[in-house]
């Protein structure tokens, strides 16, 4: 059962390039990139993770406790937050998009002109 | 490329990236099995050495503060290309939706002072207890945000104003840097922590990276605002057209 | 409390792995917005059951306000233009 949240954090991380391979609307699309996303944090702290470790956070615990590992958390919070504003960041364009071509669906924007 | 061939490239190609990541996930260390030494050396050392007890943030915000300095550029550059694409876009017009009832209105007033001060507790106490700038400011950010829900528009717009918000969002961009080159300036390394660890498990802990922490706060806080006001001019200013 | 705590980890795990098909196959957007956001409770679950209270918080704040607001608003231009 060891390898059970890498295999998840595999499996989700593919769900969501799948999300995007096949959506017809780029909203959604930004969406499937945040699931994709989310894998990451499944697989850091899954790498992080100490049997029968509890928080790396010591007020009130004795120092010494087993603890799981602090830095792939520090990535992960982080990361989450960034997430918002790039998924903002992809929603701007995407109504930019749709501003210029009239369509969210990447299948009838057409060729790309510059 | 049609849509089934395009479904049945993903499919091989979704393959293989599974498998490889699977191959790849099989030569970590087992779950629970994390064997360090980073992770042990940090618990062990953070609240002796930084007289932290929330060992994560003193990972963030201090001994892997320039790589946060990193994350927090990436938030500011995407909330300047948000800014970029839609301000201006929309002329900024007063759509007049005010919430109605009392009970809500006064509530959810009281709420914002509510969520607002959660938010600046997790910042305060981030080096103590879970929180912390990034979270703490995005706390900060909904509480204002409530304005809007539970008061109308006109009373968010005061907090969501492009003309202090920008301002603010700059002084927290800044202010990392500000802490980082003190450190230079006195002759030690960017970013290194100053002024002694103070008293650990209290609000005066973490020495100069709580200086970094309410940057990140301050910016995460404006970013997120700016983000918030920029969405909402553009979903309320087609609702007055609409009704214009 | 290893022992006691590893089957739980495990069904919320399974539920993370069920959660993210069922955001990716809800193609109506303001749908996936609710269902995003359920998907996004499991995950600040699954991150208190790892021990990180400090991401699990991180993801609640972001996962209830600003993922729904975002997107929320970007459906709700592209349908009026529509």
């Amino acid at each position: 059962m060891s390898f059970l949240p890498y295999a998840i954090a595999a499996w989700i991380c593919l769900v969501g390039l799948y999300g995007i391979v096949t959506s017809r609307n780029l909203i959604h699309l930004a969406v499937c990139l945040t699931v994709t996303q989310s894998s990451t944090y499944l697989l850091l702290l899954s790498i992080g993770y100490v049997r029968g470790g509890g928080p790396p956070i010591f007020a009130g615990v004795a120092l010494g406790t087993t603890a799981v590992d602090p830095v792939v958390q520090a990535l992960t919070l982080t990361d989450i937050v960034v997430s918002v504003t790039v998924i903002a960041l992809i929603l701007a364009l995407a109504l930019d998009v749709h501003h210029t071509s009239g369509t969210i669906d990447p299948d009838e924007m057409g060729e790309l002109s510059g | 490329m049609t849509r089934r061939a395009r479904i049945g490239v993903f499919l091989a190609a979704g393959a293989a990236l599974g498998a490889l990541l699977l191959w790849a996930y099989a030569g970590l260390p087992g779950f629970g099995h994390y064997r360090g030494p980073y992770g042990f050396v940090l618990n062990r050392i953070a609240t002796p050495e930084r007289h932290v007890t929330n060992v994560v943030n003193a990972t963030t915000y201090d001994i892997r503060g320039f790589d946060t300095l990193g994350e927090e550029y990436i938030l500011f550059a995407a909330v300047v290309g948000v800014v970029l694409l839609l301000r201006g876009r929309s002329g900024h017009r007063d759509a007049g939706d005010r919430v109605h009832s009392d009970l809500v209105r006064a509530g959810g007033t009281i709420m914002v002072g509510g969520v607002a001060l959660v938010g600046l507790w997790l910042v305060a106490f981030g080096f103590v207890t879970p929180g912390g700038g990034f979270q703490g400011g995005v706390v900060v950010a909904a509480g204002l945000l409530l304005l809007y829900l539970a008061v109308g528009y006109r009373a968010w717009s005061a907090a969501g104003d492009e003309r202090h918000l920008d301002p603010l969002e700059a002084i927290g961009a800044g202010g990392y840097v500000v802490v980082g080159l003190v450190a230079l300036a006195i002759g030690l390394p960017f970013l290194k922590n100053m002024l002694g660890g103070g008293d650990s498990g209290t609000i005066w802990s973490g020495g100069s990276a709580s200086f970094v922490n309410w940057a990140a706060a301050i910016e995460v806080a404006a970013a997120n605002l700016v983000l918030y006001s920029e969405f909402l001019k553009q979903y309320i200013v087609p609702i007055a057209r609409r009704r214009g | 409390m290893i022992a006691t705590l590893a089957p739980l980890q495990s069904l919320v795990l399974v539920l993370a792995a069920l959660g993210a098909p069922a955001v990716v196959l809800t193609r109506d957007p303001l749908r996936m917005i609710f269902v995003n956001g359920l998907y996004g409770l499991v995950l600040v679950v699954l991150f208190v059951v790892f021990g990180a209270p400090d991401v699990a918080l991180s993801m609640l704040v972001v996962t209830t306000v600003a993922y729904p607001l975002v997107i929320l608003i970007a459906v709700a231009r592209v349908r009026d233009r529509e």
